[in-house]
């Protein structure tokens, strides 16, 4: 049977060896051959030596999530054949080094192709043509693993130099044509492999006629642009995996006059950002769970002094130090809730590679219009994940500063002497209008203490029930006045039987599923919360129309299903949790729906609310 | 750059109508009034200016000034001021604070300060205690010295601040007294003026808490090895010699120089107290290093770079970018 336009590709190899320019090289390969692409990086928190591995799923419709099955397992030394050969599928084909592993020590299906490659003959070959040194070209055996994956699936390799011309520039771009050299020889070199060989490998990826301009993009990258284009001029950051990369983005875009700043600690990341929006440019800062835990008094300033930041949390597994460069959706309660004393603050999570571009735009927009905090939870999964998704659409797309000071209000404020009433809440609409230092008449008072219109101090009890209130009713805006489908998206049959309901970057995967499910003869939908806090109450509707409700989370306790039943009173007991770092696949969602439906999963007494749950925990990926 | 104002206001022009709660005696007071001095002497804008005060009774200062006046957080004064300049140059930016707030808590944020070579001056009022959470030892506080609060003498020694600015790579540098109003005033001027990260550390007597250091006890003439009269406690080190001030940044010698000296005045010993400008020295500020490294913002600051259309439509062109990812 031939399967066409369908393959799951991986490749691995110890840390610093090249994993993620083959992936690159190969995902940016099938990208320009007009196909879809889905790819996810798992890497150890080391430098170098460490197992890491990259899977690209290829498609010609888009996909979303990632699978478990293996079509083709690219190893150039021993590890990554011994950790992953169990993976591949039968009829699928493994790609090896024959000086370094003996098939026999592989716990291989049977069925699978198994390819010799001699790496080290093909860089001696490449080093004799080009008169270059054999030790600098090692890299390239992750080229030559692409190439020959790439004649295996039956593929074009002439854009091959263009591709290896846009990944090595500058410095590097000596080497393209040993790059070059080397994956037409390992190309020649399984093509010229017999037709029966061909025969008995599937998986084909043909090029797509006329297909647009697509970009390949990862969380971080997208995120960043969304930032940029919402005018975001200021970025403070304490390096922290998988956070730093963003930043890392934005400043080697000094073109866009972001004032990126590395700072001492993540305390002086969020306080410098606060300082930075008083002047009123847009500001934020990107960190990780152990940082964003220093930034919990700094945000409650923030709150306090109705100041626009936008906080970019990129979850990790935690607690403490935890699994540095691996997935967890873990800090949404701390979001939510972490901080001394009550502020209003927005929690929002991107769905797709596609929503960090919207999301990032927005949230500075939520943050100016409700003058407070912003908290968005990207995740380790998706800020590496690469994906193939068309241009941003951005016609829509529109800048709202929120309630700045008038001239009149300024001329007011200078008349009067007193300052800028800059706390004074308006009867209507509650916030306050703000003014910028450097305008005349915009003189007014900052103070985490609780303080009066102008900003000054006061412990009265009255001004501090009417300040409390005006910040506090915050929330109550948030829900009015965010469009219902950026608070939360439903999808699939209304009368579905199963209803999954997730947040953050499960909705790939949950999206992929649906019509899968079906296949199988189960009617599920879903509904994804992309606003967090407040509870989007909105909501609620669905799930109380639901006939059967499955939280799907990233996380041991379900910590939405906990927000769920505070703020509706429905608990949802069953439950697909995941978390042993990994994020879930597309089969792991599949299978584990499944099992709900054919109630096959014994109940269990959750320690957090005395109920009996259906849990269903997921544990597969290294 | 900062403007200044055609027609200078009157030092009222910077004084808030809040109620001042400070202990009879304060030196805060002193350190109050001569930063509304200078910021009238220089002609500041008070709308183009930011006071970025710590927490504690020191951090007061940001509701007693007319200017704009941002309470932050307790330590965290230099993160919020610098967030601010570096985000608009054109804003004059202070911060004031503790010596518990600038050298304890904010102690991490006060070294990278110096590194960073904003263009500001950071005013700390070092009374050796704690003020407002009643006189606990601040880093300032000498080993086995005993003020009112404490149940025992002390048991750290003192951080000696203006070595440890040096180290950071503060480029100003200097040292003045709550009580002597004309040299504090020109010392907080010289500090504002001076272009890149300026410390002026201030001797403040507080007259709740720290009953050893008292205005008193700064006032008293003391007797030195030497010298047959009585002198004063506290000399300025400008007036006896001391020329902290480097000629030439490129000069290495005359660097390592200045910087010797200045070290070893911070850690003068004795009866006698200096003050003055201890170092002084002439290097790219941060904003210049980022215009150096970003063309934009030599035309615009961070916090005015347009990104907007007059429908609010967004005007920042990603085209460019787009192509690293378009296939
Ligand atoms: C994070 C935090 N810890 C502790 C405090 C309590 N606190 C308020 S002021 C202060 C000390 C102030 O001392 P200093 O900075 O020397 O200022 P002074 O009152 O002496 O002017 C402390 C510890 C606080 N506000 N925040
Ligand atoms: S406690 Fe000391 S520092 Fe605080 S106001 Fe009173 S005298 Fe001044
Ligand atoms: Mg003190």
């Amino acid at each position: 049977m031939k399967v066409v336009n369908e393959v799951n590709w991986m490749i691995g190899g110890p840390q610093g060896t090249g994993v993620d320019s083959s992936a690159n090289l190969f995902s940016q390969a099938c990208a320009s051959a007009g196909l879809w692409v889905f790819g996810k990086r798992e890497y150890h928190s080391n430098i170098k030596g460490k197992h890491s591995y990259f899977q690209v799923r290829v498609s010609d419709k888009p996909i979303h999530s990632h699978v478990d099955d293996v079509h083709i397992l690219a190893t150039f030394e021993d590890s990554t054949a011994r950790l992953h050969a169990h993976e591949v599928v039968k009829g699928g084909a493994l790609i090896y080094d024959p000086t370094k592993i003996t098939l026999d020590d592989l716990n291989l299906k049977s069925g699978v192709i198994t390819l010799p490659i001699d790496f080290n003959s093909v860089i001696r070959h490449v080093a004799e043509v080009t008169g270059m040194e054999y030790g600098t070209l090692s890299l390239m055996k992750n080229t030559i693993a692409v190439a020959a994956s790439m004649a295996l699936l039956r593929m074009d390799i002439s854009n091959m130099e263009e591709t290896l011309a846009r990944m090595y520039t500058g410095r590097k771009a000596k080497l393209v044509a040993p790059n070059v050299a080397a994956s037409k020889k390992a190309y020649e070199a399984v093509d010229a492999l017999p037709d029966e060989m061909h025969d008995q490998f599937p998986y084909h990826l043909e090029p797509q006629k006329n297909t647009p301009k697509r970009l390949l993009i990862n969380g971080a990258q997208a995120n960043s642009l969304g930032k940029l284009k919402a005018g975001c001029r200021y970025q403070t950051y304490y390096p922290i995996s998988p956070a730093t990369d963003e930043s890392n983005f934005l400043e080697s875009h000094p073109e866009y006059g972001i004032a990126v700043v590395q700072c001492e600690d993540e305390i002086a990341a969020i306080d410098m950002a606060l300082g930075a929006a008083t002047t009123g440019v847009r500001a934020s800062t990107a960190t990780s769970g152990p940082g964003f835990c220093l930034m919990a008094e700094g945000l409650g300033w923030g709150g306090m002094n109705e100041v626009p930041i936008v906080l970019f949390d990129y979850q990790r597994g935690g607690p403490s130090t935890g699994l540095p460069t691996r997935h967890e959706q873990g800090d949404l309660m701390f979001a939510a809730f972490g901080g001394h004393g009550e502020y209003p603050r927005l929690v929002m999570a991107p769905a797709t590679i596609n929503d960090h571009f919207h999301l990032a735009f927005e949230s500075f927009n939520y943050a100016d219009k409700f003058q407070t905090p912003v908290i968005i939870l990207n995740d380790k999964f998706l800020t590496h994940s690469l994906e193939t998704i068309s241009p941003f659409k951005e016609n829509s797309l529109v800048i709202d500063r929120g309630r700045l000071a008038t001239q009149p209000e300024l001329e007011a404020a200078i008349a009067d002497g007193k300052g800028f009433p800059r706390f004074r809440p308006d009867p209507k609409t509650v916030l306050s209008p703000r003014p910028y230092p450097g305008q005349e008449g915009s003189p007014y008072w900052m103070t985490g203490d609780e303080h009066d219109d102008y900003g000054h101090i006061t412990e009265n009890p009255e001004n501090r029930r009417k300040m409390h209130e005006k910040r506090m009713a915050k929330y109550r805006l948030m829900l009015e006045q965010i469009p219902e489908d950026r608070q939360f998206s439903f999808h699939g049959d209304p009368n579905a039987d199963i209803t999954l309901v997730c947040w953050g970057s499960t909705f790939g995967a949950l999206e992929d599923a649906l019509p899968l499910l079906k296949e199988r003869g189960i009617n599920a939908n879903f509904l994804h919360l992309r606003m967090l806090n407040p509870f989007p109450i909105s909501a609620e509707k669905f799930l109380r129309k639901a006939k059967k409700l499955v939280m799907v989370e990233n996380n041991w306790g379900t910590q939405l299903g906990h927000l769920i039943r505070m703020s509706t009173g429905i608990f949802i007991p069953a439950q697909i949790v995941k978390y042993t770092g990994r994020p879930m696949s597309l089969n792991e969602i599949l299978d584990s729906v499944e099992k709900i439906h054919k109630k096959q999963v014994a109940p269990e007494m959750d320690p957090l609310t005395g109920q009996s749950i259906e849990k269903v925990v997921l544990t597969y990926g290294l | 750059m900062v403007s200044k104002l055609q027609t200078p206001l009157t030092v009222t022009a910077y004084k808030s109508d809040v109620h001042n709660d400070w202990c009879p005696g304060c030196g805060d007071f002193g350190i109050l009034q001569a930063i509304q001095q200078s910021c009238a002497e220089l002609a500041l804008p008070p709308w183009e200016t930011m006071v970025f005060a710590g927490i504690g009774c020191s951090g007061k200062v940001f509701n007693y000034m007319a200017s704009h006046g941002v309470h932050t957080l307790h330590g965290r004064v230099l993160p919020f001021a610098v967030g601010a300049k570096i985000a608009n140059p054109d804003l004059e930016v202070v911060a004031v604070g503790g010596d518990g707030d600038g050298y304890g808590i904010g102690a991490g944020h006060f070294v990278h300060a110096g590194r960073r070579n904003v263009d500001m001056a950071y005013i700390v009022m070092t009374n050796e205690v704690y003020g407002l959470t009643k006189g606990q030892a601040s880093p300032t506080l000498g080993r086995g010295q005993q003020t009112k609060s404490l149940p025992l003498p002390n048991t750290n020694d003192a951080i000696q601040p203006l070595a440890l600015a040096l180290s950071s790579g503060y480029t100003w540098i200097g040292r003045s007294y709550a009580f002597d109003g004309r040299h504090l005033k020109e010392m907080i001027k010289k500090a504002i003026e001076h272009k890149g990260m300026a410390l002026l550390d201030v001797l403040q007597p507080c007259p709740t808490f720290n009953d050893l250091h008292t205005a008193e006890w700064f006032n008293k003439k003391v007797k030195v090895e030497g010298e047959t009269n009585m002198v004063s406690r506290i000399f300025n080190v400008n007036e006896v010699g001391h020329d902290g001030s480097v000629k030439d940044p490129t000069n290495l010698d005359e660097v390592t120089d200045k910087q010797k000296k200045a070290f070893e005045m911070a850690h003068h010993h004795g009866e006698r107290i200096p003050v003055g400008v201890f170092y002084e020295i002439k290097l790219p500020t941060y904003t210049e290093r980022m215009q150096a490294q970003a063309p934009m913002l030599k035309k615009y600051s961070p916090a005015r770079i347009p990104y907007e259309d007059a429908s609010h439509l967004p005007t920042t062109d990603l085209s460019k970018t787009y192509e690293e990812f378009l296939f």
